[in-house]
């Protein structure tokens, strides 16, 4: 079943009884070729990408609850190619890529508004390392733009440029970046996947991870056994505790970072802008809401709801920086489960165990990976090698100490991310 | 969140700087290899329930607490003093 204008059309003109599920709500077999725990954005990518690049069509997806009723469905959209580092850098540019022919490649309305975010800085020497930054991004081959006072005025008149604690020298803009409407990017992508003969399978939880001689043989679910060639472990706050059904202890710990949504307004907000002096990032839906942000709660958590003093703590950094907002009416605040790596960056690797995949560390960064990640993790599932724009996603680096990759610059320890 | 600084009594959340799991009681002699090092200062257990954690009380007496409390439930079960916990582990 196609999606096109002149459908959309004829739908409406015929009550819209034509429309079906997107996709099967399959039962699970007893054997697959590749099983891929958790039905979130990356894993439901890298079912789309081993189908439809691999011709790897054998394949379930199981997820314990519903399919994208994690962190893709609980983000604040943004997706961005603004990386410094060699290793982020190629990686999240090819998955801008992918992103921008998203919709054309899925036949499915992602949303993706690329309506550019700017990063914010406050001094001589922020600025000079945005303009490193940029110059990094631009070599990368993505775009960056360095934005005077003047320009970025004109650009965004409700900030408050001089009353702060932080006046505000500037910013970087990447007009590329943007947001996306992130649940379609989950049904989308299931979509794909399933048209192509994957199972995705819900309310099948992994009870077990089976295997012999150090080689993968399948898993023990909630809805039985399941046999499989190889089995990827793609289930971002939870990484710790099905790595440890393999005998695994990751370099992760699960953090949890709220986010909130006013009641609708008109169009006010026109870009995405990121006030990092002050923890806090906002964006406007296409349903009026001001989607905003900060930093984590800061202590390890799976409870998908934060505690108060950072809802007062992004509430005032918003205030200062725009202080208009002050008028909107909160709607929502969530949470969400975010796998915290020490160097802040995430891993797609092997591991010990003979076919057997690891996808997590997304941190608090992961929306925007969604397409690369699926891609990288199903050419590794695929081929036994290593993606070029993944390839320096390796689980050693914390034991060797090479390759690092500490965008943040604070060091590649727990709790500094 | 409330915390019980074991000198100061329940005090805000806000009072107290967070380091992660309590295996900085049991920190490795120098000597002790990479690979005990860099389980160390890497890998956690990372529980989904009970687990325990080291908070600093910045805003108070500036004591290490080790604080015991539900990952899930954010409750907090207990605390003590690091010094009277050293060699317990996380």
């Amino acid at each position: 079943m196609g999606f096109s204008g002149w459908r959309v059309l004829k739908e409406g003109l015929t009550g819209n009884k034509g429309w079906q599920p997107h996709w099967r709500d399959a039962t699970p077999k007893s054997e697959y070729d590749v099983v891929i725990i958790g039905g979130g954005g990356h894993g439901l990518s890298t079912a789309y990408y081993l189908a439809k690049n691999h011709g790897i069509t054998n394949v379930a997806v199981l997820e314990k609850g519903y399919l994208g009723g994690g962190n893709v469905g609980r983000n604040t959209t943004i997706v961005r190619a603004n990386y410094f580092l060699p290793g982020n850098s190629e990686f999240y540019s090819h998955s801008l890529k992918l992103w921008e022919n998203l919709e054309q490649d899925l036949n499915y309305n992602v949303m993706l508004s690329q309506r550019g975010q700017i990063m914010l800085f406050h001094s001589d020497g922020q600025r000079d390392a945005m303009a490193r930054r940029g110059n990094a991004i631009r070599n990368q081959g993505d775009d960056a733009e360095i934005l005077s006072v003047g320009a970025l005025k004109r650009m965004l008149p409700y900030l408050d440029y001089e009353q702060t604690r932080f006046p505000i020298y500037g910013g970087l803009m990447q007009r590329r970046a943007g947001t996306a409407r992130h649940d379609a990017v989950a049904w989308g992508y299931a979509r794909g996947a399933s048209e192509r003969g994957v199972d995705l399978i819900q309310n099948c939880e992994v009870t077990g991870i089976d295997r012999e001689g150090g080689r993968v043989t399948g898993v023990q679910t909630t809805r039985g056994a399941i046999r499989a060639k190889k089995v990827a472990i793609i289930v971002a706050g939870r990484s710790s505790q099905v790595a440890a059904m393999a005998g695994m202890r990751l370099p992760i710990e699960s953090h949890v970072l709220q986010a909130f949504v006013t009641e609708g307004l008109k169009p006010v907000i026109d870009h995405v802008v990121s006030f990092g002096m002050g923890h806090f990032y906002i964006s406007q839906s296409d349903k009026g809401g001001l989607v905003f942000g900060g930093d984590l709660d800061m202590y390890a958590s799976y409870a998908q709801r934060g505690n108060l003093p950072i809802v007062e703590h992004v509430m005032e950094a918003g205030m200062t920086l725009m202080p208009m907002i002050g008028k909107a009416k909160l709607l929502r605040s969530w949470g969400g489960i975010m796998d915290m790596s020490p160097d802040g960056s995430p891993i797609i690797d092997k591991t010990d165990t003979e076919g057997l995949f690891l996808n997590c560390g997304w941190c608090y960064g992961g929306f925007k990976a969604v397409p690369g990640s699926g891609y990288s993790t199903a050419h590794l599932i695929a081929t036994e090698t290593h993606h070029a724009p993944a390839a320096r996603y390796r689980l050693d680096r914390f034991r060797t100490g090479r390759g690092l990759m500490d965008e943040e610059g604070t060091g590649s320890q727990h709790n500094l991310h | 969140m409330r915390i019980t600084c074991p000198l100061c009594g329940a005090r805000d959340r806000r009072e107290f700087y967070y380091s992660g799991a309590a295996v900085a009681l049991d920190r490795p002699a120098p000597e002790a290899g990479a690979e005990v090092w860099d389980d160390y200062l890497h890998n956690r257990d990372n529980p989904a329930g009970v687990t325990r954690d080291m908070w600093y009380h910045e805003l108070g007496c500036g004591s290490w607490v080790v604080v015991t409390r539900n990952t899930v439930s954010h409750e907090v079960i207990g605390t003590a003093l690091a010094r009277d916990e050293k060699g317990r582990g996380a």
